[in-house]
């Protein structure tokens, strides 16, 4: 070895590298291909929803969970809305709950589903993108059906959900779950057995289950290195208990291991959705309490009651009682919580959102260490990031 | 209800805790800031070994001005734990948790950057969300929000937070 090559290169990634999956900059200190530090710098996509919130009302900054992360659309509603309704101390009515489960494993599986075209596109294997970006649309489908919108939804509300499911919302998701399995084996015939995906993603970005645990790393990449947490088992929300389902677990802490949790949560989450919609009965969508949701409108041309409680709700909001709550749920990348504190005023005086992104961010240096640059693309795919959710 | 794994550490840190404060199925333990430390050490050897999270609250009117908040999980036992300091508007500075949990570190720098609170002992306190040459400290009570007032022919509406007013603080409702 000569003198020379023991010196170290400060490499500059991104802000906007094409794999980055957002804009994230990574400033890399190199021995030859070999990655010795790595310092990533965030916050280009920080937008201050934290502040905002405290200038809404509750009902008001519903329209802020989607948008803070945009893959898991639903699912980042149910957090919120289950926040609200923990501070309150209300329980939506059955049929919106598992409503609610249908609609967030959807969006559990439409957000892989992202992550996995992408990721394939990251090590080169380009023709998986369009296949799993077919599939996300008949979601994105079934979504638009039941709120009107494809993404930015508004569909959950505070005690139970805007309004009942159009017709043909059952058949709809029944037929897609009938399709997602062999889907899904197609695309591990065309990944599992790919040369290139194997080569690059085992033994890659190793995260020890230790260093997984003491990062706060949540979701798949904590699975992916044996750390068994998934927040719909330890702490059931929304009427998770109810339901019967595997927490897939890898062993090897790698990429690939973290590759092979998702795919099988896919395949979980479908269990999930067909046992909501064999349990899902008729009845109200809308928690029947005037202090919290709104009258239903036949009601209103009868009684002045109601006419009054539509107009508190609408021009003030409801006050929940003086006190704070953290309440979280799994998103596709892990624990998401949201921790509300009430000083008894219809806004919180802190809404604090608690995102799975930030922390298993926080674990790409450990990840990466030793590896060479060629990798890093592939860590961070496999972290599946989103970066609204880590600068929020 | 309150997990069994929980209620044994509460009693276990009952020594080190100068206040404790329940509400809707969770616990806070309010912690002396020179406890800290000592606080979360023993909750993580007790098998609350991941900080799930850590964050402020600016109580802007009353004193002490913010409150540091450290939310801790134990996996095995599915229990959470809250862990609140207490700080005065000067001198706004806690130990760093950093040497227990490594995953405080950007934690502890996003408190910093939103709130203004330092750490001491930290391994590198910097803004880590806004600009290095920001001023001010975003989520203070303080800092204003500056809403842009759109303007149509003839007519201005209303900025977004000014529709609905901010009603005064209604007395304490007993949980239902």
């Amino acid at each position: 070895m000569s003198e020379f090559s023991r010196e170290t290169l400060v490499l500059n990634m991104g802000p906007h590298h094409p794999s980055t999956h957002g804009v994230l900059r990574l400033v890399l200190e190199l021995e030859g291909e070999i990655i010795l530090r790595t310092d990533p710098i965030i916050g280009y996509l920080h937008t201050g929803f934290e502040k905002e919130m405290e200038t809404r009302t509750y009902h008001q900054n519903i329209v802020f969970p989607p948008r803070i992360e945009y893959l898991a659309t639903m699912i980042e509603e149910h957090a919120y809305v289950l926040a609200v309704e923990k501070l309150l101390g209300v329980r939506a009515p059955e049929r919106a709950e598992t409503l609610r489960i249908i609609l967030s494993e959807l969006s559990r599986i439409a957000s892989h589903l992202v992550w996995l075209g992408t990721s394939a596109i990251d090590v080169n294997v380009t023709s998986m993108l369009m296949y799993c970006f077919n599939d996300r649309e008949r979601i994105m489908d079934i979504f638009e059906m039941v709120s009107g919108q494809r993404m930015m939804h508004g569909y959950m509300r505070v005690g139970g959900l805007q309004w009942d499911v159009p017709e043909g919302f059952v058949l709809r998701v029944r037929s897609f779950a009938d399709d997602l399995p062999g889907r899904l084996d197609e695309y591990e015939r065309l990944l599992t057995d790919n040369l290139i995906w194997r080569e690059r993603t085992e033994g890659i970005a190793v995260l020890s289950s230790g260093d997984a645990l003491r990062y706060g790393c949540t979701g798949p990449i904590a699975r992916g290195s044996g750390v068994n947490y998934d927040v719909r088992k330890a702490f059931p929300y929304g009427g998770y208990e109810a339901y019967d389902f595997d927490v897939p677990l890898g062993a090897r802490g790698d990429s690939f291991s973290r590759y092979t949790v998702r795919m099988e949560e896919m395949r979980q989450s479908r269990r999930i959705i067909l046992q909501a919609l064999d349990r899902l009965r008729d009845g109200p969508v809308m928690l029947d309490d005037r202090k919290v949701a709104l009258p239903p409108r036949p009601e209103l041309v009868r009684s002045m009651e109601a006419v009054i409680h539509q107009f508190k709700l609408v021009s003030e909001g409801f006050h929940p009682p003086v006190g704070e709550v953290y309440s979280a749920v799994e998103s596709p990348r892990g624990e998401k919580g949201y921790y509300l504190v009430s000083d008894g005023g219809n806004r919180p005086v802190r809404a604090r959102v608690r995102s799975p992104s930030f922390n298993n961010l926080q674990a790409l240096p450990v990840m990466i260490f030793r590896n060479t640059v060629s990798d890093v693309v592939v860590a961070i795919a496999s972290i599946d990031i989103v970066l609204g959710d880590v600068d929020r | 209800m309150i997990a069994a794994a929980a209620e044994a550490l509460v009693r276990d840190l009952a020594g080190l805790a100068e206040g404790e404060d329940r509400f809707r199925d969770e616990v806070t333990l309010l912690i002396p800031r020179d406890r800290l430390l000592d606080a979360l050490a023993r909750a993580r050897d007790a098998g609350f070994a991941a900080l799930t999270d850590l964050t402020a609250v600016d109580r802007l009117p009353q004193e002490p001005r913010f409150e540091v908040v450290y939310l801790l999980t134990n996996y095995a036992a599915q229990a959470r734990l809250r862990l609140k300091v207490r700080l005065d508007a000067d001198g706004a500075v806690a130990p760093s948790a950093a040497s227990v949990h490594p995953g405080a570190n950007w934690l502890e720098r996003e408190v910093f950057d939103m709130f203004g609170i330092r750490f001491s002992g930290h391994p590198g306190l910097t803004r880590i969300l806004m600009p290095d040459d920001w001023e001010g400290h975003p989520l203070r009570k303080d800092f204003p929000l500056v809403e842009e007032p759109v303007d149509f022919v003839g007519h201005t509406p209303k900025v977004p937070s000014a529709i609905i007013p901010t009603t005064p603080r209604t007395p304490p409702t007993p949980p239902r």
